[in-house]
């Protein structure tokens, strides 16, 4: 097992040493970042000075050199727009979506689970009809718009919640969390809905097919056979059988939601990190962004490990030496 | 048990004169937020509209732009190359510490010594020595004469010596060197999230009107007005255009609406004989040029009709432009009529020109910078049509637009240059003179050229007298506009809104201030 970890760790440098060049040159194909960044009526002295202080005076492949050796020292750069270590705006916005994200990553396990399982033992009923009904929308509605609707009708028409932002923070090991305070949770509700929307969704239509699929097994023949009861059957056999494919889908989710949640954290100005790329990708800062897609491939790959470790952990036919890369 | 009921009450009753401490609080959604709370980081609005409430100027900008004392009380040329600026005494620092000339010095060192600052200040204090004459008297002298020295000065927040030595940029996002000495003092910092300030009451101009402001970026502009009508906030900043008649309508809500220094205008490539994205009908390159020719600029904005596009497309919230900078500013001219509509006359004019069936011309415009852009690019493209000129519309993200305009790939596009310092001369310099890199002149992208138009403003950059200066100023925008060096279209006009029972003065340079929010 420590081999297979050792191995995966040593891939990971590699794809994220081929990311930063792809990002790297990338952003500058884009466009120019003193165009962007510099004051409409700094002039030619001022622009010059701009272009040196960021050292986009280099030629691209030594801005490039720069980089990679103030890399392996630790350091991914300043922002341009901030000035401050990238890392550091990163991390500093991270607590806010890792919450966010966690929140509905509950909400999407803890009610599309139970809801798809019920669907998939009742196919024919009214209420399992319902829930895929629901789940279509759930898949076809915008998360832009659902959030704005979310807003409108519970902040605005009901005024039960606030509409934006973080509320209050305290402080766990270091970390500021909102979701212990009762001002906080009033602010996670509405965004981690939102967000959980498309994931719920896809967790019950998940559940629901490998159910189905799961319950003309033979082993449930002889489960039934041999005079077990029904919920042994489904929470025992059927549960753990349906598992596979679910928590690989629940592992690049679980990356989605945490690198990707920028519509949802936009809507409700949620201070995390996908408003901080897009921001950063709008000013074309360099930095900020080649720093956050090497956090988050990072973040992937091992998401991607723990995966593979609870295949072999849940089905003891899969080996970790055999998985293909 | 008894003393537990006293602490317990204590307690509550803390808790509720805490809360009435705050009664006057005040909460603004903004649309863009600050990139630091280091006053000399970037000359950007958004980032001047919050460090103004911390730290003062020498001289205060107004709701128009007009120039007011602010910690300087006066400022008068001593002779052609010498300025003296009196300070305001019995000023204090948010610590206690007294202001003096030595901190004015020291700002002046400091904005030159922000690393990696991508929008330095130091272009408002370059060329310009500063020599401290007592504690409320500085000197600030240049090579030549300068006539934009109060408008400069004007630009920047001065810092304290004490707090600011050695401070970086961090120091001052932290909190540990914002000291100041406006009418709100920093209370947190929260990117992405909040800025947090409390009043002041010892502020030299006087206490202000509320006791803690909280500045909250809502970008999405649905957010906003939810985050608004929900009471999350008390006033927002750029109101969507598309929603501005419904909230006026709305009886829970207060919309403010005052012009803009904001022009939206037409670039012509009238400068080079071959331009890239003209073309003859049959798609073959156009030599020469036919923009170069007055006549077809006139035609151009002959063939637009400004009215429909206020009224239409920018539903009634914009001004027609006449020229570069809006009404009631330093070098405005007030001799120059907006271009009526008249397609009969632009066809008229073409044909004069030889271009009587027209030409085909690429108009490039940006889709996500200014207030409606890509749909007026789309209606000027259209009456264009009408006048037989063939257009075909090139829509970017403002991300790539100003790189490649800078590369002189375009022959037609939209512009829009904020009028930042209250007169014309950034107007003049960056989008009428020749464009000469490596000088005050360049890296803005620009079509046109006219040496006598040239020779004017920079005639009048070295006018130090206000009345001569203004008199050159406008005769050069008079000659440009005549001569349709640019298209110009509209103002936009900026747009708060808030709940009932506040009132915004509405400024000029899209800032929003607490200390414009009045209690009605």
């Amino acid at each position: 097992m420590s081999v297979f970890i050792i191995r995966r760790l040593m891939q990971s440098v590699v794809v994220i040493f081929i990311m930063t060049l792809i990002v790297f040159f990338g952003v500058m194909v884009i466009g120019n970042p003193v165009d962007i960044l510099i004051g409409q009526d700094c002039d030619g002295p001022c622009r010059e000075k701009v272009i040196r202080s960021l050292g986009l005076h280099l030629p691209l492949h030594e801005q490039y050199l720069v980089f990679l050796k103030n890399a392996l020292k630790g350091e991914l750069g300043n922002s341009f727009k901030a000035g401050i270590p990238a890392t550091h705006l990163i991390l500093q916005r991270m607590p806010a979506t890792l919450e966010l994200a966690f929140c509905s990553f509950l909400i999407a396990v803890g009610l599309g689970i139970p809801l798809g399982i019920w669907a998939g033992l009742r196919p024919e009923s009214l209420s399992g009809k319902v829930i895929m009904g629901g789940s279509i929308l759930g898949f076809s509605l915008p998360s832009f718009w659902v959030g704005v609707m979310l807003m409108l009708l519970f902040a605005v028409e009901l005024n039960w919640l606030p509409a934006t932002g973080r509320g209050e923070t305290v402080p766990v090991l270091g970390v500021e969390v909102s979701f212990l305070t009762l001002d906080g949770l009033r602010h996670l509700i509405l965004p981690a809905v939102n967000l959980a929307l498309f994931k719920l969704s896809l967790m019950v239509r998940l559940t629901r097919a490998s159910v189905r699929e799961n319950l003309l097994m033979d082993y449930i023949k002889f489960a039934r056979a041999k005079g077990l009861s029904m919920n042994r059957i489904i929470f025992v056999h059927v549960l753990k059988n349906i598992l596979i494919p679910i928590i690989t889908v629940l592992g690049l989710e679980l990356g989605n939601l945490i690198a990707f949640s920028v519509v949802t954290e936009t809507i409700f100005a949620w201070p995390g990190m996908g408003k901080l790329l897009i921001d950063s990708i709008d000013v074309l800062d360099r930095p900020v962004v080649v720093a956050y897609l090497m956090i988050t491939i990072f973040m992937f790959i091992m998401i991607n490990l723990v995966v593979d470790i609870l295949y072999s952990l849940l089905d003891p036919r899969v080996r970790l030496g055999d998985i293909k890369q | 048990m008894n003393k537990t009921m006293t602490i317990v009450t204590g307690a509550i009753v803390g808790a509720f004169m805490a809360s009435g401490a705050w009664a006057a609080e005040l909460k603004i959604g903004l649309k863009s937020e600050t990139s630091s709370m280091d006053p000399h980081w970037q000359t950007l609005i958004v980032n001047i509209q919050i460090s103004r409430h911390i730290f003062d100027h020498l001289i205060d900008s107004g709701d128009n732009m007009e120039l007011k004392p602010g910690l300087a009380t006066s400022w008068k040329p001593i002779s052609d190359t010498t300025w003296e600026f009196k300070l305001r005494e019995g000023v204090k620092w948010h610590d206690g510490s007294p202001f003096t000339a030595d901190d004015v010095v020291f700002t002046w060192e400091r904005t030159n010594q922000v690393p990696n600052s991508p929008a330095p200040f130091s272009q408002y204090t370059r060329g310009k020595k500063i020599t401290k004459i007592d504690d409320f008297t500085v000197h600030v002298t240049t090579e030549k004469p300068y006539p934009l020295m109060a408008t400069d000065v004007a630009r920047f927040a001065i810092v304290s010596k004490k707090h600011g030595e050695g401070a970086t940029t961090a120091d001052y996002n932290t909190g540990k060197a914002t000291i100041g000495t406006g009418p709100y003092k920093f209370v947190e910092f929260v990117p992405g999230d909040r800025i947090v300030l409390e009043a002041n009451p010892d502020y030299w101009g006087g206490k202000p009107a509320w006791d803690r402001v909280t500045f909250k970026p809502i970008p999405a502009g649905p957010s906003r007005i939810a985050a608004l009508k929900s009471g999350d906030v008390d006033l927002i900043d750029f109101v969507p255009p598309a929603d501005i008649n419904k909230l006026k309508q709305d009886a829970d809500v207060a919309v403010w609406q005052g012009p803009s220094n904001r022009p939206v205008f037409l670039h012509l490539d009238s400068n080079r004989d071959l331009s890239p994205s003209i073309r003859d009908n049959d798609g073959n390159p156009l030599w020469p040029n036919p923009t170069r020719d007055w006549r077809v600029r006139k035609a151009i904005s002959k063939a637009i009709n400004r009215e429909a596009i206020v009224e239409k497309v920018m539903e009634g919230n914009a001004i027609i432009a006449t020229q570069l900078v809006p009404v009631g500013f330093f070098g405005y001219n007030e001799d120059l009529e907006p271009e009526p509509f008249d397609p009969e006359g632009a066809k008229k004019l073409l044909a004069e020109a030889g271009y009587p069936d027209g030409f085909r011309i690429t108009l490039n415009g940006t889709h996500d910078r200014y207030i409606n852009d890509k749909e007026i690019v789309e209606t000027v493209a259209q009456m264009l049509s009408k006048i037989g000129i063939k257009v075909d519309v090139k829509t970017h993200p403002v991300s790539t637009y100003y790189t490649t305009a800078n590369t002189g790939a375009f022959s037609f596009w939209l512009g829009s240059h904020s009028v930042s310092t209250g007169e014309p001369s950034a107007q003049l310099n960056h989008l009428i003179h020749t464009t000469w890199p490596g000088t005050p002149y360049c890296c803005t992208p620009r079509g046109y050229s006219n040496p006598r138009v040239d020779n004017i403003i920079e005639m009048g950059m070295g006018t130090v007298d206000d009345a001569e200066r203004e008199a050159l100023f406008k005769e050069a925008i008079g000659i440009a506009v005549k001569d349709v060096a640019f298209v110009p279209l509209h103002y936009q006009l900026n747009t708060w809104a808030s709940r009932l029972g506040l009132k915004y003065i509405t400024r000029i340079d899209e800032m929003t201030l607490a200390t414009n929010v009045m209690k009605n």
